[in-house]
């Protein structure tokens, strides 16, 4: 194997109608590392996604995956990756083990091997019990299991993920995170796309964060919070302001800036230590809150 | 835990062409197992057809006067109406496929991603073939006389098949252009209805003459006549098995085409 990056983007642009929502966007993930893209809807996440697994063509730019371009070589490509979608893309009708050697058997896993690696697959993902019920019966953290395991089927080198874990409970997310773990250890390279920063901030070894269809900001997450700012006292005065004071969380900082409250005489009706959010990373980056309309980003904590 | 030996590791020789026997042979079986599956599919399919060749012989036959036994008459249209079911079907399933996300997860696999709608193609044959046989033993058990050669019998299976084939393609179309299962039955229900007003249940002279107008452009006109013609031994004149034949192959190359450009499109 090569240097070369697993995926490797370069001015990638796209739009539909007057909606550009690929505005040059360059960005390499290197082989053998969870990349985790990170952004509001609409920024283009699930767009590069779809591009990087060919299903849709840039207007310009170029995109690559596993050292194939993904117009000129999509075959080449298709060969290399798994897609995870954000819908369990399996069929209802057919069992988890139907499914499984279906998907086996489309990404040419050796005749001879269909069977045992359907099943150690279904072992893997905790569904044996379940392998021989129709999937309609299964619950979303089990058919989310089985979309994924179905993924894995033909040891991809690249495995995409769009948002893997939105709607699941919290332990079906630890599963799918041990998981990816799982694939990476194994050498595979992880493309997620994700709206919880909890979750590139547990999974991935480097964030980029997308916002309108361009990376605003990447690194590993230890560097980002540095240019995101650290966590904050945020204090809610009686007269209904709020104001924030930057803090290392340390219990005599804290102590500091509550001494420095009582010295200025502030009324504070409520406070509290926050950590950075994702709200706080667009703040920073952008000067302004995620995108208008949208609903805003959150922790998957706060979310439940 | 794990008993199995499980290996994720990258996999070097992944052949990057795609297998298009193998691969349509798989999403043949996938949707072949579906068909049973799907109760509600089977009933529509199989028993609606068998319930309307009952009903159109012993609840409307006795006042319907075609010239001859009227089982005779209406079996060939029952043979027709039950292929626009198992077309529907397929409609309704490619729709489905569309809209939940696999048929990406199929266009992101090494394979020919057409496939796919093959598997629903040949799956409704199948399910028509089935119900065919089934429609016409029964039809035989209740009065049914055919007097068919076995090349005649032949040439008529062939015409209900090519028939079965075109509307299978132009419901798959129709399937892939709906925006969700719900629209796509809603789309299908006119195939259902085309029959109707075609020389399939009653001789197109008893129709108003507007009806009766169109009824003679219908196609299923001509494929109701040449299947008739040759399973009960009557003439049928060479105008209309052309017809017949023009139709099916016509319906077959737009229904194939425009759902080969939209699944490239929009799929």
């Amino acid at each position: 194997m090569t240097n070369d990056p697993a995926v490797r983007i370069r001015g990638l642009r796209k739009a539909y109608g007057d909606l550009v929502v690929l505005d040059g966007l360059d960005l390499d993930a290197h082989a053998g590392e969870v990349l985790a893209l990170l952004g509001p809807n609409g920024a283009g996440k699930t767009t590069t996604v779809r591009i990087l697994s060919t299903l849709v063509a840039p207007d310009s730019g170029s995109a690559s995956v596993a050292g194939h371009d993904v117009v000129r070589e999509a075959p080449a490509v298709r060969a290399a990756i798994s897609l995870t979608g954000q819908y369990a893309a399996v069929d209802e009708l057919l069992t988890g083990e139907e499914n499984m050697r279906l998907m086996a058997r489309l990404a040419h896993v050796p005749r001879a091997q269909v069977r045992d690696r359907a099943a150690a697959l279904l072992e893997a993902f905790d569904l044996v019990d379940a392998a021989r019920r129709p999937v309609r019966t299964y619950s979303g953290g089990m058919r989310r299991r089985l979309d994924l395991a179905v993924g894995l089927v033909g040891r991809p080198r690249v495995v995409f993920l769009d948002e893997p874990t939105t709607g699941l409970d919290p332990r079906s997310r630890g599963e799918v995170w041990d998981m990816v773990r799982t694939v990476v250890a194994a050498g595979a390279t992880v493309l997620l796309t994700t709206q919880y920063l909890d979750e590139a901030e547990r999974l991935a070894d480097r964030v980029a964060v997308i916002d309108h269809g361009t990376v605003i900001a990447q690194g590993t997450t230890t560097e980002l919070k540095r240019t995101i700012g650290t966590a904050h006292v945020e204090l809610v005065l009686a007269d209904g302001t709020t104001e924030r004071v930057p803090t290392d969380g340390s219990v005599p900082d804290v102590r500091r800036i509550l001494d420095d409250v009582e010295r200025r005489d502030l009324l504070v009706a409520a406070w509290q230590v926050r950590e950075p959010t994702l709200d706080d990373v667009f703040l920073t980056l952008t000067g302004r809150p995620t995108a208008p309309g949208a609903p805003a980003l959150a922790t998957a904590q706060e979310t439940r | 835990m794990s008993t199995l030996a499980l290996d994720l590791s990258p996999r070097d020789d992944a052949p990057a062409r795609p297998r298009p026997g193998a691969d349509t042979l798989a999403l043949i079986g996938r949707c072949l197992r579906r068909s049973t599956r799907q109760v509600d599919t089977v009933i529509l399919g199989i028993a609606l057809p068998v319930l309307l060749l009952l009903m159109f012989v012993y609840v409307f036959g006795g006042a319907i006067e075609a010239g001859m036994e009227y089982v005779d008459f209406v079996v060939p249209g029952i043979v027709i109406l039950t292929a626009g079911y198992g077309a529907a079907s397929a409609a309704v399933d490619v729709a489905n496929d569309r809209t939940n996300g696999i048929v990406d997860r199929f266009r992101s696999m090494p394979i020919r991603s057409t496939g796919v709608l093959t598997g629903h193609v040949v799956a409704s044959l199948v399910r028509n073939a089935v119900a065919t046989v089934l429609v016409l033993v029964i039809a035989t058990f209740i009065g049914f006389d055919a007097v068919a050669s076995p090349l005649a019998w032949a040439g008529a299976m062939g015409v209900v098949l090519l028939y079965v084939l075109a509307i299978t393609w132009v419901s798959v179309a129709l399937g892939l252009m709906a925006s969700g299962a719900e629209a796509a039955s809603g789309f299908t229900f006119a195939i259902l209805f085309i029959p109707y007003v075609s020389s399939a249940f009653v001789p197109l002279e008893t129709m108003p003459p507007v009806l009766e107008t169109i009824g003679r452009w219908n196609p299923v006109t001509p494929v109701a006549d040449v299947v008739r013609g040759l399973l009960l031994g009557t003439d049928v004149a060479a105008s209309t098995v052309w017809a017949a034949l023009a139709w099916s192959v016509g319906l077959l190359l737009v229904g194939w085409l425009a759902a080969a450009v939209i699944f490239r499109r929009k799929a």
